[in-house]
Formats: C-alpha cells, structure tokens, sequence
C-alpha cells in the first residue's frame, strides 16, 4: 500500500464552540480516526495552530502570517495508507472536518 | 493507577508509569495540606495522573519515544484524538479491566513464585519495597532484586496486559488465585510479623481476590472457593492471639471471637463455588475450614467429615503438609496410637525436618504415648528450627510440662 496525505483546510473557529460541541467534535475526530487505525491504514497525523511565520523570496522575505488565509489556511493533516488516490478520497469522505467547512486535499506521498 | 498508565505508555515503560502515581500522590499531599481534603480524593487523583500522563504526551513524546504502532494506541499519537482517548482509559470499566490485566500479568507463569507476589504486591498494592521485604521477612535487596527480574519481563513482553482469552483463563486465573492464596498465608500462618503488615496483606489477599469475582469475566468457580475460603480463616482470626500476640491454640480460642459476618459471607461464596460439581483443592480446603467453623466447640468439631476432605486433597497428589494435618485429624478419632503410626508409614522428616510444628506435633504424639524421651528430642528439634519468639516460648511450654 501506498501513503497518502489529507492536506485539512479552513474550518469554523473552534473558540465558539460550547464544550458540549467541543466534546462532540473530539468524539467525532476519535471515531474516524479509530476507524482508520482498526483496518490498519492510519499513519498519524496533527492538528496545526494557525499562528504562521512565512518566509518568501528566497528568505529575504519574512511576514509573520501565514500565505494563505480562512479557507485556504492549513489547518491540519493525516497521513493513511491507501491503494491508490481513489481509495485514499474514499477514506477521507467520513473526515469531520468536512461539518465544520473544511476541504480536504488528497495527494500521493512520493517516496522519490 | 499504574495498570492503566502502562496502557497508556506501553509495557515499556512501567517505571514511567510508576513515577506519575508517585508525582500525583506527592501533588495530592501538597495540595490537601493546605485546601484539606477533596470530596473525592480517588477522583482527585486519577485527575491528577491524567493530567501529568498528558502532558507527557504532548511534551515528551520524542523523549521517552513511545511504542504507538498498535492500532489501540496509534490515537494517543495524535492530536486530534490523544486527549479524548486519554480519557477513555480512565472510564471506570476501563480501570477494572486494566487492573485485572495487570493482576494476569504480574502472575505471569514464567515468574517464580516469589517474583509474582513481590511484584502484585508493588504494581497493584501499593507497597514499598521495605515493607515487602518485612512482610517476607527477607532484605530490601533480596526484593529489589526479584522487582528487576519481574520488571525486566514485564518490560520486554510486547502485548498489553489483559485479562486472558476464554481459552486461557482457566488455566491463567489459577495461577493467580495460587499467588493471592501465598499472600494471603503469608500474612495468616506467621506468627513472627508484626501485626500490621500481617492484616495488611490478609486486606490485600482478600481485595485482589474480591476484584476477581467482580468482574464479570473472571468470576469463576475457583476464585469465589478461595474467596471462601479466606473468608473462613479469617473469622477466626481475632481469637487466634492473645492479648500480649502469643498464638492461641484451636481448641483454646474463644469460639465467640470468631467473626460471624464472615462465616456468613463465606458461605455466601462457597455457594457459587461449584456450579458444576467440579471442586478444586480451594473448596476442599474451604470446606475442612467452614467444618472448624460452624463446631460449638472443639470437641463437637466433625473430625470425619474433616478426615474424607482430607483424603480427597491427598487424592490429588501427596503433599507433606497436608497429611501432617490429616494425622492431628486421625489422632482425633481414632487415638494417638494410630495417628503416630500414620505419621512413621511417610518419610515426613525428609520434606518437613526444617518445620517446627511437625516436631511439635509428633512430640505431642509422643507425649500423650508415654514416650516421654521421644517427646523431648522432638521438643528440642522444634525449638532449634522455630524463628519465632512466641513460639518458642510456646514449645518450652510444652517440653517443661512433659
């Protein structure tokens, strides 16, 4: 099998959440999850702070935001393992980010 | 506590886990010094160990390079899921569970004996290593020693402890009801301990054994007979000394000293002790102590019915032990002649040469035969193998009545 990377991006702003919907969403994050690494096809995987530093122009450039912004800032990503890009889309069709306004971006790791 | 931070961190690293049990408990000693008491300390400090186990977690992953490749624990590598499923390793069944494995697992039958209590009593009970090497009455070094060789097992075995597979748990629960059982004697038949860490252990015996009936999956037959059991000795056990801790012997104590809350309870387990007719040695052993308990008086004890338990133990193999009493048994009902006789036709010298009250009881028998000679070699050999102060005290008792 092959490694695949879910690239997470936008999402609602967590902070609004009341803790009953907070504790939903963790429950929701941990069921997809344990389901991927039950059939074996969870690598790993991290949440990301949207605090960003990013340099431009072969360094000469710093701007302390990130390039992107609200729906295209990277919010995360998760590494599975997949047959081919099909399957690994299919994978990522139960993600919750997607009740949350999320898109997923699906792309073949190259082991090179 | 630290059956379920070895889920968390992973057989490896059970010292880990040992030191966050220790860290909570030092935190829980600060802080309720000064705010008092919480309502509900136990929760206050699995809060405690949570907690620390989570910032483990996210702050010394790398450190400590934790095994996450198990699908069970690939979550707790993530920061999606590591927080919530944290959490669930702290749901009350989930804690039971893990306790059991634990117990399963410090049992192990590649441990000795000695290993396997040494280590529940350290894992599961909470007991330091002084206070084990008192109990076994042996050095701190001896039981530092046998912790590492137990630990060194436990780290390197890969799966997660768990309450064994129905096909295995038969066999496995008896190795565990063996060890408590050890425990518990440790703590009932030396008269030379001091008092506390004896009854510390009985507790200990009796709590680890209680949680294996518990539980709906490992209540068998055979854990509710030594349940049983233990709980039969145990009444007796407030007229076993006296006032100033010198043993009292059976037909000497105050029979209503005995615990009569736990004779009942006792009874109440030996009924589910056999739901199938098959008995195991505890439920002889169980059925010989409730037959002690329920005699007015010695005298009216049922000495027969105790002598065809004993037979049927001795069915399931010779064990010295066990037909040294089958002959204080015989004496009973058919006299101090016979009961010698039974006691010459084994070689009891060659296993029990070195156990004191096999020479008190064949010097009893000596005795109460007009071999007054005889009685006292055998007085002066009890005497010279006895460790215990008390008890010697006891055999010069004797020797000076003969």
């Amino acid at each position: 099998m092959k490694e695949f990377m879910f690239i997470i991006r936008g999402g609602e702003d967590m902070n609004s959440y009341s803790p009953e919907e907070m504790q939903q969403h963790m429950n929701d994050w941990e069921n997809w999850m344990g389901g991927l690494a039950q059939k074996e096809q969870l690598v790993g995987g991290q949440p990301l702070f949207d605090q960003a530093i990013s340099i431009t122009q072969k360094g000469s450039k710093v701007t302390d935001r990130p390039l992107a912004e609200g729906k295209e800032l990277v919010g995360g990503y998760i590494i599975v393992k997949a047959n081919d890009l099909k399957q690994a889309a299919d994978l990522a069709q139960g993600c919750p980010g997607f009740d949350h306004d999320c898109t997923i971006e699906v792309r073949e790791i190259n082991p090179m | 506590m630290v059956a379920v931070l070895v889920q968390i961190f992973g057989n490896a690293h059970l010292n880990l886990a040992e030191d966050v049990v220790q860290e909570a408990l030092i935190s829980a000693l600060e802080t309720w010094k000064y705010k008092g008491m919480p309502d509900n300390p136990k929760a206050w400090l699995y809060r405690a160990a949570k907690n620390k186990a989570i910032d483990i977690l996210r702050k010394e992953k790398r450190v400590h390079a934790f095994d996450f490749s198990d699908p069970e624990r690939q979550l707790l590598d993530s920061g999606y899921t590591m927080k919530n499923t944290v959490e669930r390793y702290w749901e009350t069944d989930k804690i039971q569970d893990d306790f059991l494995g634990m117990m399963y697992a410090c049992c192990h039958p590649k441990l000795s004996e000695a290993n396997q209590m040494t280590f529940i009593l350290k894992t599961l009970c909470g007991f330091s290593t002084k206070e084990i090497a008192r109990a076994f009455l042996t050095t701190e070094e001896t039981i530092s020693k046998r912790l590492f060789r137990s630990k060194s097992y436990f780290r390197k075995s890969e799966k997660a402890p768990k309450i064994p597979s129905a096909k295995n748990l038969g066999q496995r629960t008896h190795t565990v009801l063996q060890t408590i059982y050890l425990i518990y004697n440790e703590g009932y038949q030396s008269t030379h301990h001091k008092v506390a860490i004896r009854k510390d252990l009985i507790g200990q015996a009796l709590y680890l054994c209680k949680t294996l009936i518990d539980h709906p999956k490992t209540q068998l037959p055979e854990a509710y007979a030594l349940m049983a059991l233990m709980c039969f000795h145990t009444a007796r056990f407030p007229a076993r000394t006296d006032a100033q801790g010198h043993p009292v012997l059976l037909q000497d104590q105050d029979r209503s000293l005995w615990d009569r809350e736990m004779i009942e309870m006792g009874r109440h387990f030996i009924h589910r002790s056999a739901p199938k007719g098959e008995v195991s040695h505890f439920n002889i052993e169980a059925a010989i102590a409730h037959e002690h308990c329920i005699a007015a008086t010695y005298e009216a004890t049922n000495w027969k019915n105790i002598r065809v338990l004993y037979d049927a133990l001795l069915q399931n193999g010779y064990d010295p032990i066990l037909f040294l009493n089958r002959a204080v048994v015989i004496m009973e009902i058919e006299g101090p002649e016979k009961a010698l006789v039974e006691l010459q036709s084994k070689d009891l010298g060659k296993d029990l040469g070195k156990y004191p009250l096999y020479h008190i009881i064949l010097g009893d028998l000596y005795q109460k035969t007009g071999q007054t000679q005889q009685a006292r070699a055998s007085f002066e050999l009890a005497l010279n193998h006895s460790q215990s102060e008390s008890e010697k005290l006891f055999i010069q008792k004797k020797n000076a009545n003969l």
